[in-house]
């Protein structure tokens, strides 16, 4: 029993030291050398300003040159990440649906006039499962381009192009569907619009 | 639903398959004491170790003295951890000086965390520190992790021993399933994970303005050491409170499909060490068979299930998959079959809130956890969970046919039966016992979120999930509050969801791997009977058959009215409440 309780001790304190404190910081050290671009969490900077990580989404609502996001329960924040958590025959989520169908309508409809409610894809009225989806459907992307166009005043096929170029699915969507990185394509569009 | 999210279904099996022999019969190896690659590097600090921890010459251990070593070895793990939760404020690599969790938390987290379940009441990000993390968290993904291929390898021992009641020694085999398959797989892990984008920092949370002039606060940490481990180990605990949903564990589809076979790769591969100890891989196979495809059945159900617009869509006009709760870098195929991996599996750590899944297909994972977590299962308690369904299937068949049943060559008898009955029925009372308790009680109602019958879906999930040590939730269940700024202040515990569940996981985690050992132990040095004409094979197909529907029909009987109330009301009724 005494022997035991030593031998638990002893095995408590070692496998904190090794696997708590040397086994991360090893890793640390090593992806810090090796990675660092993604060990710091894949950040952008613009005009050596930070702007974002590429792996995380940002609310561009209220922005109308920008491409938007998709919903998100938290407002986009990584240090809360949460999913709204509604059931599936929650008249809750049900409401918020319609609502951000209005929204989504509000938004696009003038800039594409023969939009209708049910040509909208999931992706954009529903809410994601980390909060941060830095990620949009082509779809919804196809659909946000004539808005973005004419705010901007740029021709609907650069538009297009540069979506295409900020769209990722690697072995054509086998892991991971086709989507669109939103921050990539907004920094893009910034980009290809003051020059 | 589309044609590669089928064909990555079945790529990650075939994977799976190939991998299984090779790792399970690298495990064997190791567990043997032979010598492997590895052994000319981590040779040294395991003979160091294992003379410190177990002495010069470590002798055998009977089912007793090594159930007695892991319960005392969980004890001071489960002290150690509780201390580091709460005098968090006053540890190192704490850069957002956060403040320790409330009590009756710490309490639900520090026996989810030693009872492998990884069971979340806390959202990591924004109430614990790195140290908490990496000292806390981390550290007993491992230690639970090696406690059930420990353990696993010590059953298995007993099932296959002609003489002797010696199934190992704890220490020993503890040191071994760390240094020769959890710590190279996890450091293999985290490397690949760091590759594709999980991140590792031990950097303070960075703030900054977004593009559109808002504010942002990137959350960082030492998350991909952690992700692989939690999966390898199967505690699952993610280090955001969405787990694997949050880009930074899980970055991209390949990384994605990495971490699902992570999941399953040891769990699977126990099998074939399994059919190598007892000398006969078939029976090994046999078991990888019911699993894979027990698997695949849950998966052929989750997938269309989700490719569905939920009830809550349609009201809304919207068509298409169903969205809410999934991230779009992944697919519907990639969060369905996480969800089923996750919670076939004992890990839990899932890419999408099960929550927000439809009824169908939410009910998937909760009846993968019903089966008792055998579906692959936990590292180690998966193999000795199917190895007490097996007894229970010979003991059924041998019923049938009318004669003294026998296992591997051994008569099972009134003692192993017993035994058998007690772990397979002790932790589906303990599910029913307190999700009636909490759902007819006041304070067993502050946890839940969603009206209608999904509030219901949520308690027996929660309990269903800790129970069986998964880890995987409907995530609204609250048990911990935290009203205003990050880092645990003003937060508070739900005491009652904290407790039940606490004790929920530590029973069961402990009841059935006692009974299995009790189990191994009254076999191991049982006469061996050669077979004979009337001997029932158990490496065969019929046998695996009749091991599904044992496993099946137990899971049914005990569970399908409380089903009925929750999810596959939801799945009827397009009903919105």
């Amino acid at each position: 029993m005494l022997r035991q309780l030593r031998s638990s001790v002893l095995a408590v304190i070692l496998l904190t030291v090794l696997l708590g404190l040397a086994y991360p910081l090893a890793i640390t050290g090593v992806a810090q050398v090796l990675w660092p671009h993604q060990a710091n969490g894949s950040r952008v900077d613009r005009d050596g300003r930070l702007v974002g990580s590429l792996l995380i989404g940002q609310d561009f609502r209220g922005e109308e040159r920008y491409f938007q996001s998709r919903p998100s329960a938290t407002a986009d924040d990584p240090a809360d990440t949460a999913a709204s958590n509604l059931g599936p025959n929650s008249a809750r989520l049900a409401s918020e649906i319609r609502a951000r169908v209005q929204s989504f309508l509000r938004r696009e409809q003038p800039y594409d006039p023969g939009l209708t409610p049910a040509m909208i894809p999931a992706d954009a009225v529903t809410a994601s499962g980390s909060g941060v989806d830095p990620d949009i459907s082509m779809a919804n992307a196809a659909i946000q381009a004539h808005r973005v166009a004419a705010v901007r005043g740029l021709p609907l096929a650069l538009v297009m192009r540069l979506i295409a170029e900020h769209t990722d699915g690697l072995a054509g969507g086998l892991f991971g569907p086709v989507s669109v990185n939103v921050l990539a394509l907004n920094l893009a569009l910034d980009a290809a619009h003051k020059s | 639903m589309t044609a590669s999210g089928w064909f990555q279904i079945v790529l990650l099996l075939v994977v799976l398959t190939g991998v299984t022999p090779l790792l399970g019969g690298y495990i064997h190896r190791v567990f043997a004491g032979e010598r492997v690659l590895l052994t000319r590097v981590v040779g040294p600090l395991e003979r160091r170790t294992s003379a410190l921890l177990a002495g010069p010459k470590p002798a055998g251990q009977d089912w007793k003295a090594y159930a007695g070593s892991i319960l005392m070895f969980t004890a001071i793990g489960w002290l150690a951890l509780f201390v580091i939760l709460r005098t968090q404020s006053i540890q190192p690599f704490n850069p957002q000086g956060y403040r320790s969790a409330p009590w009756d938390v710490s309490f639900n987290t520090a026996s989810s965390l030693v009872s492998n379940t990884g069971w979340q009441f806390y959202a990591g990000e924004a109430t614990l520190s790195n140290f908490a993390q990496m000292a806390g968290i981390a550290v007993h993904g491992f230690a639970s992790g090696a406690v059930g291929i420990a353990s696993a390898i010590a059953v298995i021992r007993g099932f296959a021993n002609r003489s002797g009641k010696e199934l190992g020694n704890f220490w020993v085999d503890l040191i071994r399933a760390l240094l020769y398959v959890l710590l190279p797989l996890a450091i293999a892990g985290s490397l690949f994970l760091v590759g594709e984008g999980a991140i590792q920092t031990l950097a303070a949370n960075v703030h900054f303005r977004t593009l559109a002039g808002g504010s942002q606060l990137l959350a960082l940490g030492p998350v991909a050491s952690q992700k692989a481990v939690t999966l390898l180990g199967s505690s699952g605990a993610g280090f955001y409170g969405v787990n694997s949903a949050m880009p930074f564990e899980d970055p991209t589809g390949v990384a994605n499909f990495v971490e699902i076979l992570m999941i399953l790769a040891i769990p699977a591969a126990l099998t074939a060490t399994y059919g190598r100890i007892v000398g006969n891989r078939r029976q090994g196979w046999a078991l990888y068979g019911v699993m894979l495809v027990m698997f695949l059945g849950a998966a052929a159900v989750a997938y269309p299930a989700e490719s569905r617009p939920s009830p809550a869509m349609r009201a809304a006009g919207i068509h298409g998959l169903n969205m809410e709760g999934k991230d779009q870098r992944l697919q519907v195929s990639d969060s369905a079959l996480s969800a089923v991996a996750a919670t076939a599996s004992g890990d839990g750590a899932t890419n999408a809130a099960l929550d927000s899944f439809t009824g169908l297909g939410g009910s998937i994972p909760m009846a993968n956890i019903m089966t008792g977590e055998v579906i692959f299962g936990g590292v180690g308690s998966g193999l000795y969970g199917m190895l007490l369904m097996v007894v229970l299937a010979v003991f059924v068949a041998g019923l049938m046919v009318g004669r003294t049943p026998e296992y591997l060559g051994k008569r099972i008898e009134a003692r192993e039966i017993k035994l058998v009955t007690i772990g397979a029925i002790a932790v589906p009372l303990i599910v029913l016992f307190m999700t009636a308790w909490a759902i007819s009680t006041r304070y067993g109602m502050r946890s839940i979120f969603n009206a209608g019958p999904q509030g219901f879906s949520e308690t027996l999930y929660a309990y269903t999930s800790q129970a069986n040590n998964n880890g995987s939730a409907f995530a609204g269940y609250v048990g911990f509050v935290q009203p205003h700024a990050p880092g645990n202040a003003g937060a508070s515990g739900v005491t009652f969801a904290d407790l039940t569940g606490g004790a929920a996981m530590l029973v069961g985690r402990f009841l059935p791997m006692l009974a299995a050992l009790a189990v191994a132990g009254s076999l191991s040095g049982k006469r061996t009977i050669a077979a004979g004409e009337g001997t029932m094979r158990t490496d065969t197909v019929i046998f695996a058959v009749l091991l599904s529907a044992t496993i099946s029909i137990v899971a049914l009987l005990t569970f399908v009215p409380s089903l009925m109330l929750g999810p596959v009301v939801q799945a009827l009724t397009p009903r919105l409440f």
